[in-house]
């Protein structure tokens, strides 16, 4: 094979062409990713790979959590408070040991509830604005009212339920968990959604589930324009009427295992409809725009 | 990011000057730089409302003489009023550069209103029977202090805090807008026109004037252009989602109604409340809850969405 070569070489010819520039070099795409600046976060410990693995203890806590017990119940008041305030006074009461914290007055507070990352029974009786109990991380939530914007944004466990109708941007980048609204929703719900499950009782707003990635959405009454538009992955349920599919987002089958998993759930959070779920239109990526499982891990890296 | 809000109550006055300052304060955090209220009183047949300023907070400090400037350009405004045979019937300077008239008058108040704008440093922010277009720096607060709107009844408004963006912090580019040469009607916007320079160039051409370079100065021109041209205010509202665009959600006050248009994206908030005594709207739930602390169910409205309430 050298021989080979050197006598190519020998005759003008060059072996290392159509030769990629990496091959070339010797170094990899990783090295040149890194060398532009793209790589500077290195995966390490709970990294994409290891964060959905199955044998993982489902009730994981973190170290810092605090001990509480749901028995223990205590009344907050927002009056008067200021969103910080309100937020630190959930802590306190948490390191006290209430497992059941009831907010009253949050009169369209935004950022209620922000980054729990305990068990928690937390109750709010009224109506909060933003933000509302985005990135938590375990404690189950029910809103007696109206959520503001990107509630629940960016959650990782636990259940949010909220009773009345919620703003724009529900869900989005959720990771776990589940995410209900009795009401409805404005636009683009579950918006990059990676995980977990939205259920909306009423209508949702245009660019619902726009460039979902992972996850459940159910919609049990109708979906604005641009539905799934641009999905990487993840399945849709429309009870209603979809007034029309986003890029790449096509219909599917909607099998015996789906009508299953939907009785469940929608069963679970008191949602089912009289008429039962065979009528749920279930909507998925149809994988011409980017086929997402078929990518290496760094490549996912590099595009996410 | 700019926030919004609109109040309407059925077929009653009541506080609005009051209500409309709570609501903006809730909404302070969205835009401090300026603050606007456009609050409809009791309709004073064949009187006008104008308010009016000869100059910015910010020319006040540009030189020794600036005081007797001012008082030139308003013994001017009030000459050119009595050429268009225009009766004062009182006057009030609320601020140094802001005035406040009740005039009656009963010819063209465009030809008018265009003669007085002709005035160095002079812009019309509102006339009308039953409009007060306020706007001045500073949050809500200030601005209700300074021009003592706390005792202001009326039956409806509209208001905007402001967080510059691509336009000066100043009185001309505040909302809202009035839509010149209508009377009665204002405009206050969240969001940003991506065709402004488009837009402006055929409006300029047809002749309609504008004051700032603000984009949102556009919506006002665009809805006076349209209801000149025999629009009701839904027309007009519903061919803005078509014909202007960018991302923004705006409310249009007149003498009696007040609506609301949602762009094709969806992309800019607002949440109302609606019941049979009153209709509030605003860019967040907070200013809502501002004045109505009981229990209410509000809702998102949703792409393309446009809305007319009357008083």
């Amino acid at each position: 094979m050298e021989s080979m070569s050197v006598m190519a070489e020998d005759m003008g010819y060059d072996p290392r062409a159509g030769q990629t520039r990496d091959e070339k070099e010797g170094t990899t795409q990783e090295d040149r990713a890194r060398d532009l600046g793209m790589m500077s976060e290195q995966l390490k410990n709970r990294s994409m790979e290891v964060f959905f693995e199955v044998g993982e203890d489902e009730n994981l806590t973190y170290p810092w959590a605090a001990d509480v017990d749901f028995n223990k119940r205590t009344e907050l008041n927002c009056e008067g408070k200021t969103t910080t305030e309100v937020n630190k006074d959930i802590n306190d009461l948490m390191e006290e040991g209430y497992g059941t914290i009831v907010l009253q007055n949050p009169r369209g507070m935004h950022s209620v509830g922000v980054g729990i990352l305990n068990k928690l029974n937390l109750i709010v009786e009224g109506s909060i604005g933003y933000f509302g109990v985005g990135l938590i991380d375990g404690p189950n939530v029910r809103i007696n009212g109206r959520v503001g914007w990107s509630c629940g944004e960016n959650m990782m466990s636990g259940t949010v339920v909220i009773e009345k109708n919620a703003g724009s941007t529900f869900g989005a980048a959720m990771r776990g968990g589940d995410l209900v609204c009795k009401g409805s929703v404005g636009s683009r719900t579950g918006i990059d959604q990676k995980g977990g499950t939205i259920i909306v009782g009423g209508d949702t707003g245009a660019f619902s589930g726009f460039m979902m990635q992972r996850g459940r959405m159910v919609v049990c009454g109708n979906a604005g324009k641009n539905l799934g538009d641009s999905m990487y992955d993840g399945t849709i349920y429309v009870g209603g009427e979809v007034k029309d599919y986003g890029v790449d987002a096509i219909p599917a089958e909607l099998t015996a295992l789906d009508k299953a998993w939907l009785t469940r759930k929608l069963t679970q959070y008191d949602l089912m409809p009289e008429k039962g779920v065979d009528h749920f239109t279930k909507i998925v990526a149809g994988k011409q725009l980017w086929n997402y499982d078929n990518l290496e891990p760094n490549e996912k890296k590099l595009i996410l | 990011m700019c926030g919004i809000a609109g109040l309407i109550h059925r077929g009653k006055s009541s506080g609005v000057g009051s209500e409309m300052t709570s609501m903006l304060t809730a909404l302070k955090h969205r835009g401090p730089d300026s603050t606007g209220f456009a609050i409809y009183g009791e309709p004073n047949a064949g009187d006008y409302v104008m308010r009016f300023k000869v100059a910015e907070q910010e020319d006040m400090a540009s030189g020794y003489d600036m005081g007797e400037k001012i008082a030139a350009r308003i013994a001017e405004v009030d000459k050119r009023l009595g050429e268009h045979k225009a009766a004062i019937k009182s006057r009030d300077e609320v601020t140094p550069y802001a005035m406040r008239y009740v005039i009656s008058h009963d010819g063209d108040t465009e030809a008018m209103a265009r003669y007085i704008e002709d005035v160095e440093g002079t812009e019309i922010l509102s006339l009308g029977n039953a409009l007060e277009l306020i706007k001045d720096l500073g949050d809500a607060n200030v601005v209700a202090d300074q021009y003592g709107l706390r005792d202001f009844k009326g039956t409806h408004g509209i208001g905007h805090t402001r967080m510059a963006t691509e336009s000066d912090v100043d009185i001309r580019s505040a909302h809202p807008y009035w839509a010149f040469p209508y009377n009665d009607v204002a405009v206050v916007h969240n969001g940003q026109i991506t065709n402004y320079w488009l837009k402006r160039r055929q409006m300029e051409k047809k002749g309609h004037r504008f004051m700032s370079s603000c984009d949102s100065e556009l919506l006002a021109v665009y809805t006076a252009d349209n209801l000149a041209n025999g629009a009701t205010l839904e027309d007009s509202l519903k061919a803005s989602i078509e014909e202007i665009d960018g991302v923004f959600t705006y409310l249009v006050a007149t003498k009696d109604s007040l609506g609301m248009a949602k762009d094709t994206m969806a992309a800019k908030p607002l949440v109302l409340y609606e019941s049979d005594d009153m209709i509030a709207m605003a860019s967040e739930e907070v200013a809502i809850r501002a004045i109505l602390p009981q229990e209410i169910d509000t809702y998102d409205p949703y792409d393309e969405e446009i809305r007319v309430w009357k008083a």
